[in-house]
Formats: C-alpha cells, sequence, structure tokens
C-alpha cells in the first residue's frame, strides 16, 4: 500500500514542479508567445519560443506511426489469439516482447543507418530524415504494446460467443471478423492509445532521425521536431531559470497532459472493457 | 520490510551529503602527491583532446584523479557557473550574458587558449562544386539561398545541416558564418558530428560542418569545400597552416575556463596541456597547436 501510494505522490510531485518551473514564463513573456509558429531558442537578435511547430512535430510523427503500426498490431494480435497454434504461439510472443526490449538508442542507430536511406531511395527524396522516417522507427515500438494487449482482450472474449457463432453455421473467419474482434474492440482500443502515449513520449530514436527542423509542415517528407527532442536537445545547456529553460518546461508540461490523457482514456476504456466482459 | 526502507533512506541522505561537498569545496593548494579530483565538463569538440590530455597526463601523475564529460560548451559553462565543475572546455568564447550570470555566482573567470580548431564545410563527392565565399555559405544557412543551381552546384533544394543549438560549434558558425543571424527553420539539426558526416556521405544534395579532424578522418566519404573570405579572395582549403596564419576563415581558438584563483592541482594540468608534451598532443589528435 505504501509503495503504491508512493508512485501517486511522485506524479503529482512531477506536476507540481513542472508547474513551478514554467510558472515564471507564463507571467513574464506571457503564454501568448508560446502560441507562435517560430521556435528560436539561441539568436543573436531575438529569442522565439513558439511552440506550434514542435506540437505539430509530435502530433504529425505520432498520428503516422498509429497509422502504419495500428493496422500491423491488430492484425497480428488477431492471428496469434485466434490461428496461431500452440507452437507458433510459444515462438511468436516472446519475441514480439523482445522487440518491446530494444534500447530505444539502437533503434535510432538503425533508423539512422536503415530506415533513413530506405525512405530516402523509396520515395525519391533528397534527404532520409524526414516525419516519416521517425515514425516507422516509433512505429517498430508500439507495436509490441498493441499486439500484447489487443491479444489479451480478443482472448478475453468469453468462449460462448465463439461457440454460439460457430453453432449458427459461421465460418472462422466470419467469426473472427464478425463477432469476437468487435466484441474486443475497446480492449483494442486501449491498446492503441497505450501504444501512442508510448510513441509520443519517445526521445532518443526521433532525436535521431527526423532532422529537427522546427517548421511547421503537414508533410510526411518533411523534416520534424518533437517535443521529446526538444527537450533532450536543449535541456542540458540552457542556464538555470532562463527564459529558454522555463519554455522547455512548459513543453514538458504540455507533453506530461498529453500522455497523462492518453494513459487516463486508454484506462477507462480498459475498465469498461473488463467490467461488461 | 521497514528496515530495509530506513536503511535504503539513509543510504541515500548519506550519499546525498557527501555529494553535496562539490569541486569548489576542495581544500586549496593541497600538498602535491595528494590524489585530487578535477573534473572537466564541456565542449563535445573537445573531449576526445581532453581525454588524451588526461590519460598522457595521469601516465605521469598516477596520483591524479581527472573525469571528463561532454555535453556542449553550453553545459560546460553553465556547470563552471552552477560550480558543479573545476574546467570548463568551451569551443567558443563565453557571451556577455553569461559573464554576467558568472558575476552574479561569484565565479572569477580565467580563460586558457588551449589550441586552435578549423570548421571543414563538407557537401556530398558527388556535388561539383568546389569553393564558396564566407556570404554564399552564410546565405545557405539563413535560408536565403535556398537551390544549389544559383551558386554553380547541382538541381535541386538544398539540404542544411547543422549541429543542435545546445553545441558550441553552432554558436560559432551562427556569429562567424551567419553574421549572428538565425539559423534557417528548414535547417536539420543532427544531435551528433557523425550523423552529420553519415547525412552529407549518403545526400547528393546535403551540406554540412565539421571540425577539421572529423573532416579528415571522414576522408573520401565526403568532400571537403574551399572557403573565400570574400568574392575577390583566393579560395582556401582548411589545413592546420591556414588556420594558424589567419588565412582559413572559419577557425576558432578552444579555450578552458576555470574559477580564478584554481587550485594547484588544476593549474598543474593546464601546465601540462600548454606545454610541449600536452601540443604534441593537439596536433595527433587533429587540431592546431597554440604553441
Amino acid at each position: 500500500m505504501g509503495a503504491s501510494s508512493m508512485s501517486i505522490v511522485v506524479v503529482a510531485l512531477i506536476f507540481l514542479f513542472l508547474f513551478r518551473e514554467s510558472a515564471p514564463f507564463v507571467r513574464d513573456p506571457g503564454i501568448s508567445s508560446l502560441a507562435g509558429s517560430r521556435w528560436v531558442p539561441v539568436s543573436f537578435t531575438k529569442q522565439l519560443f513558439g511552440i506550434g511547430p514542435l506540437v505539430t512535430g509530435s502530433a504529425l510523427v505520432t498520428l503516422l506511426a498509429t497509422l502504419v503500426a495500428l493496422p500491423f498490431g491488430v492484425c497480428s494480435a488477431i492471428y496469434i489469439a485466434e490461428f496461431a497454434g500452440p507452437f507458433e504461439r510459444e515462438i511468436l510472443k516472446p519475441f514480439i516482447e523482445l522487440l518491446a526490449a530494444i534500447p530505444s538508442v539502437v533503434l535510432g542507430f538503425f533508423g539512422l543507418a536503415i530506415v533513413a536511406p530506405l525512405v530516402k531511395s523509396g520515395f525519391g527524396l533528397s534527404s532520409g530524415l524526414t516525419a516519416l522516417t521517425g515514425a516507422l522507427v516509433l512505429a517498430l515500438m508500439a507495436i509490441p504494446t498493441i499486439i500484447s494487449i489487443s491479444e489479451d482482450a480478443i482472448r478475453n472474449v468469453p468462449r460462448s460467443y465463439r461457440e454460439a457463432s460457430i453453432a449458427l453455421g459461421a465460418s472462422e473467419v466470419q467469426t473472427v471478423m464478425r463477432v469476437t474482434t468487435p466484441a474486443a474492440l475497446s480492449g483494442i482500443f486501449a491498446a492503441v492509445t497505450l501504444g501512442m502515449g508510448r510513441v509520443i513520449g519517445e526521445t532518443m530514436a526521433v532525436l535521431m532521425v527526423t532532422g529537427n527542423a522546427a517548421i511547421m509542415s503537414l508533410s510526411p517528407f518533411d523534416p520534424a521536431r518533437t517535443m521529446t527532442a526538444t527537450i533532450a536537445a536543449e535541456m542540458g545547456e540552457v542556464t538555470y531559470g532562463s527564459e529558454h529553460y522555463q519554455a522547455l518546461f512548459c513543453v514538458g508540461l504540455i507533453l506530461l497532459s498529453a500522455t497523462f490523457a492518453l494513459n487516463l482514456a486508454a484506462q477507462r476504456v480498459l475498465a469498461r472493457h473488463t467490467r461488461n466482459g | 520490510m521497514r528496515t530495509i526502507t530506513v536503511l535504503a533512506v539513509a543510504a541515500v541522505v548519506l550519499a546525498t551529503l557527501t555529494s553535496g561537498c562539490g569541486p569548489s569545496n576542495q581544500p586549496k593548494n593541497a600538498a602535491p602527491g595528494q590524489p585530487q579530483h578535477i573534473t572537466i565538463k564541456g565542449s563535445d569538440t573537445m573531449v576526445q583532446l581532453v581525454t588524451a590530455w588526461v590519460e598522457s597526463y595521469m601516465k605521469t601523475n598516477p596520483s591524479a584523479d581527472i573525469s571528463v564529460t561532454g555535453g556542449g560548451s553550453g553545459t560546460g559553462i553553465s556547470a563552471l557557473l552552477n560550480k558543479t565543475t573545476d574546467i570548463c572546455s568551451s569551443s567558443r568564447e563565453m557571451s556577455e550574458k553569461e559573464i554576467t550570470q558568472a558575476t552574479q555566482n561569484g565565479v572569477k573567470l580565467r580563460q586558457v587558449d588551449v589550441a586552435r580548431d578549423g570548421l571543414a564545410v563538407i557537401v556530398n563527392p558527388a556535388n561539383p562544386l568546389n569553393e564558396l565565399t564566407l556570404e554564399q555559405l552564410g546565405k545557405i544557412y539563413t535560408g536565403a539561398s535556398a537551390q544549389w543551381k544559383d551558386l554553380g552546384g547541382p538541381d535541386g533544394e538544398i539540404i542544411v545541416l547543422s549541429r543542435e543549438s545546445s553545441s558550441g560549434t553552432y554558436v560559432f558558425f551562427q556569429e562567424h558564418v551567419l553574421k549572428k543571424q538565425d539559423y534557417s527553420p528548414k535547417a536539420r539539426l543532427l544531435p551528433t558530428t557523425s550523423a552529420i558526416v553519415q547525412s552529407v556521405g549518403d545526400d547528393a544534395l546535403a551540406i554540412g560542418y565539421v571540425g577539421l579532424g572529423y573532416a579528415a578522418e571522414a576522408g573520401a566519404k565526403v568532400k571537403v569545400l574551399s572557403i573565400k573570405a570574400d568574392a575577390a579572395a583566393p579560395g582556401v582549403v582548411p589545413s592546420e597552416k591556414a588556420v594558424l596564419d589567419g588565412s582559413y576563415s572559419i577557425a576558432r581558438p578552444l579555450y578552458f575556463y576555470v574559477n580564478d584563483p584554481a587550485n594547484k592541482t588544476i593549474d598543474t594540468f593546464i601546465q601540462f596541456c600548454l606545454g610541449a608534451g600536452g601540443q604534441k598532443i593537439v596536433r595527433e589528435i587533429g587540431y592546431v597547436p597554440v604553441k
């Protein structure tokens, strides 16, 4: 009990700390200066802290990664839960879990050396350091989360549903597509949301492969600067208490709120799912 | 269970207390021969050089205990200002803002010029271009020139690569080549020098800047451009001689900053770096000696 409530205290303290460090920025240059479309933290003329490009970058990379990971993850989950034999499952499950255990720096190297050149030649671009490259690497990280939670959800669908469907003359494929998967839909939704949470908070891999140009662009073939990469790249250099330091804490606060909201949404759906299932 | 918790808390408290005695609390002018700890933090460009110095120094002074970390010149400078490092290695001069901050924090700065570095501008070997003026280069990085064709290069948009804004190289380049203007927002900021070499080697339309030593190491993977100080001046290939005699335009001194007066261990180490042995190492690493 003590240990588990400890983690609640820690989360609350982190929120409090972020609020405290970013509050002076809201007071002095004002929250409106965050709304700009230029992020120029190091300048001899005028520093600008518009988080538009960073939010756009994070959103773009996260959405693209989800678009890639979703079909992959859900199809694999359905296959493992419904069609794979016990032997296949014994092999597939540990390897998928291993994918989740690869350190993100290693995936970043892999992205820089392998995925970036592939994206470049595959789409005829002049550089492979794009939002899409980052999304592909991040999809690799989201897939294990999506697979293992979706698979649990599908397997939790009561046997009676399946048996009733087959007894009514439906084929195995029809049963999976029309009965089991729809029944597990809320669990799958939660899985995808948690996967997104992992993607939006990921730092090292995106820092290495997305090119980190702070531009407002929705094209997957342009570089993107995410909120996480910005904090990771710049936090080491800022002077304690400076405007730049406070601006980075504002970015951190927005990021934490986003992941917090995603996790909360996923958990609510999961809770409802287990109650009904 | 409770005992373990108490023990763990005690350990943490103890660790905090002992590590709280930062380097600035060390006794000054301790007797020679005593093991003494020095921390050096700062420029990523200088990590290789500083590490080589430390290794060589520790051969003759086995009692010395020196730790070296990178993180960027800005990181090292803020560490010196916050008194969490003894020596800050920096590949740029301190800004006025940082000097003011030092005074506020009660840090009296001493600047030591320990070596020189030239920045090489690199492009893909397939790029037919051989030289650029400093002004053209500045325009590429501010985004005023976006097409290679306007500069006599291949067809296509220039892929501008730079180091991250926490790097001393970023600020040095901004000051001397961009003439203090802002970088183009389209410039891709890469976290490491090796990532820049890799991308320039891969992308036919890319341009980047790296330390002279790194460019030499990259060999035929990239092409080093000659730089003209202005349109009338001759193009100069970056070399040790050109950096020292000042004919190459994109060169910079590398500094140590310490809180003055420094203790004897720190001073002895700096004397070693500036001595014949230390300056020989500078050349071996690929930088230019100052003496």
